[in-house]
């Protein structure tokens, strides 16, 4: 549990009527979910669906044009040192410095999260994603899929409160990203935090999500189990239903209407 | 403000130094060739001038200035290049990390990284060209301060146009010190310059240095009322540069440049 906060009852994210216009083009048209305590959300959509500004405005580097976020109780846009504090990412086109090693860029990024007893939870996530013998090693000569997992280890140094994961698993092999989900859920089980996660990758999304909200256009069009939404729409598999979002989002939702 | 975010980039800039001799050696390797050249030119000229004007502290002590004010805003810049060059903004602005904590990490590395400099370039002149600081008397504290706050001002000038205008921007920085010190009067006063010059010339806070120090050399005038000024414009275009990096960083988050700047790189 993160050292500076109490947890707070309602939803560790809540998102509400969000928009980002961008001249008369939206990106985000009006989103509003939120995530409880112990879940995994999944945000899918297709490319452009406006998840990754969903997610940066979630994250504090994309100012929106409407709406409200609060993250464990604190609105982002008044409480922002409190709320970032709670909260933590990893994404694939965010890797850490290249030129610095595994243990520098965690003691300095753990400063930046004001980490208590900051040697020992280096230690820890060290250990938890097998860094140990990478140490000293710069980040940037290490495979894309120990770079992931040393931006794992950094999303979880502070043990945030919402944990914001963009394709977490996108660069790694089906042994390591097997584990890495295991890791994820059992971080959101075990604490009091909840997670977002985006994957273009079904199957992992069915294994690991709670819930999933289908973007399209900017829109939520769909949310529901991923293991029961598929047969609700008259889909075989999540991908299927995906396909038929990205293809064809006003015929699903004229279906939803329905 | 938190100290330890502060001291974070501090770290940072610290484990980068450690690491790589490709970023130790610039920090006094064309100060201490500046020093050695300009050291036998003066040598030069007080061989010439056959003892009637000390070319030592006149020149080499001005050449010493504007290095360590070019290296202050360098050490603002680079240290801000670092996150550039590594695609780390959008890690660190989605930390707990503020504006101002991020321009304080900026600012102490730069201390740290001028500090070396100035300990090279003094050594150099002091021992090898037998330059006295004692000449300038106390005016020399307010000459380095006016230099610090201004090559502060700088290197955040600098950074704001680099994260305005992206990358290719960073070309803009390095002529900034050339491109201000004919207006400077590093090596002549105010006086040989145009009219029209010299009014510019007063808006810029090390001709007020240069000026003191050619005032203390040529007629002993230890004047504080200019280099109150100077300390003073100093110090406001410290604030307004400083205004000036938070209203670009508020126009990079309202757009999306500072998510973009890590994202469009990779794709």
């Amino acid at each position: 549990m993160p050292h500076d906060a109490t947890p707070s009852p309602g939803p560790i994210l809540s998102v509400s009527q969000l928009r980002k216009h961008y001249g008369k083009t939206a990106a985000v048209d009006g989103v509003s979910f939120s995530v409880a305590t112990h879940e995994i959300l999944g945000l899918l959509g297709p490319n452009g669906a406006g998840k990754t500004t969903t997610i940066n405005m979630i994250l504090g580097v994309l100012e929106p044009t409407s709406g409200m976020i609060a993250i464990d109780g604190c609105d982002l846009a008044r409480r922002r040192r409190q709320a970032l504090s709670r909260t933590n990412f990893a994404a694939v086109y965010a890797p850490l410095p290249g030129n610095l090693t595994v243990a520098q860029n965690l003691r300095v990024f753990g400063m930046l999260y004001a980490i208590p007893a900051l040697g020992e939870r280096i230690e820890a996530v060290l250990a938890e994603f097998d860094l140990l013998r990478f140490r000293n090693t710069k980040c940037g000569v290490l495979s894309s899929g120990e770079q992931t997992r040393v931006a794992l280890a950094k999303a979880l140094l502070n043990q945030p409160r919402l944990l914001l994961l963009d394709e977490p698993t996108a660069s790694l092999d089906p042994s390591i990203a097997r584990e890495i989900r295991a890791a994820i859920r059992e971080f959101a089980a075990r604490g009091h935090a909840g997670v977002l996660w985006t994957s273009h990758n079904m199957i992992e999304v069915s294994e690991v999500c709670h819930r999933v909200l289908f973007l399209s256009h900017g829109r939520i069009l769909l949310e529901g189990d991923p293991r029961a939404l598929p047969g609700e729409h008259r889909r075989q598999s999540l991908e299927d239903l995906f396909v038929a979002v990205a293809r064809e989002p006003l015929t699903i939702r004229s279906a939803e209407a329905d | 403000m938190s100290f330890r975010r502060v001291a974070a980039l501090l770290l940072r800039q610290f484990y980068l130094l450690r690491g790589s001799p490709a970023r130790v050696v610039p920090l006094f390797a064309w100060v201490a060739i500046d020093i050695v050249l300009w050291g036998f030119i003066t040598r030069y000229l007080n061989s010439v001038s056959q003892a009637r004007f000390n070319f030592v502290p006149a020149m080499l002590g001005a050449v010493l200035l504007w290095d360590f004010m070019a290296r202050v805003m360098q050490g603002i810049t680079t240290a801000f290049l670092e996150d550039v060059w590594s695609r780390n903004f959008l890690n660190l602005f989605a930390s707990p990390l503020s504006v101002s904590e991020y321009l304080g990490g900026l600012v102490l590395s730069s201390i740290a990284s001028s500090l070396i400099g100035l300990a090279v370039m003094v050594g150099l002149a002091t021992l090898v060209f037998g330059l006295s600081f004692l000449v300038y008397g106390a005016l020399l504290a307010a000459f380095l301060l006016v230099l610090f706050l201004f090559g502060i001002s700088l290197g955040i000038f600098g950074s704001a146009l680099v994260l305005r205008f992206g990358p290719a921007a960073e070309w803009f920085i390095w002529p900034i010190p050339a491109f201000i010190s004919p207006l400077a009067c590093v090596f002549y006063p105010l006086s040989v310059l145009p009219h029209w010059m010299q009014w510019l010339a007063r808006l810029i806070p090390p001709s007020y240095v240069f000026e003191g120090m050619r005032g203390v050399l040529e007629h002993h005038a230890h004047s504080l009322g200019p280099l109150a000024l100077g300390s003073a414009l100093a110090l406001l275009y410290l604030i307004l540069m400083a205004r000036a990096f938070t209203g670009v960083y508020r126009h990079a988050v309202r757009t999306g440049l500072i998510a973009r700047y890590s994202a469009e790189t990779v794709s």
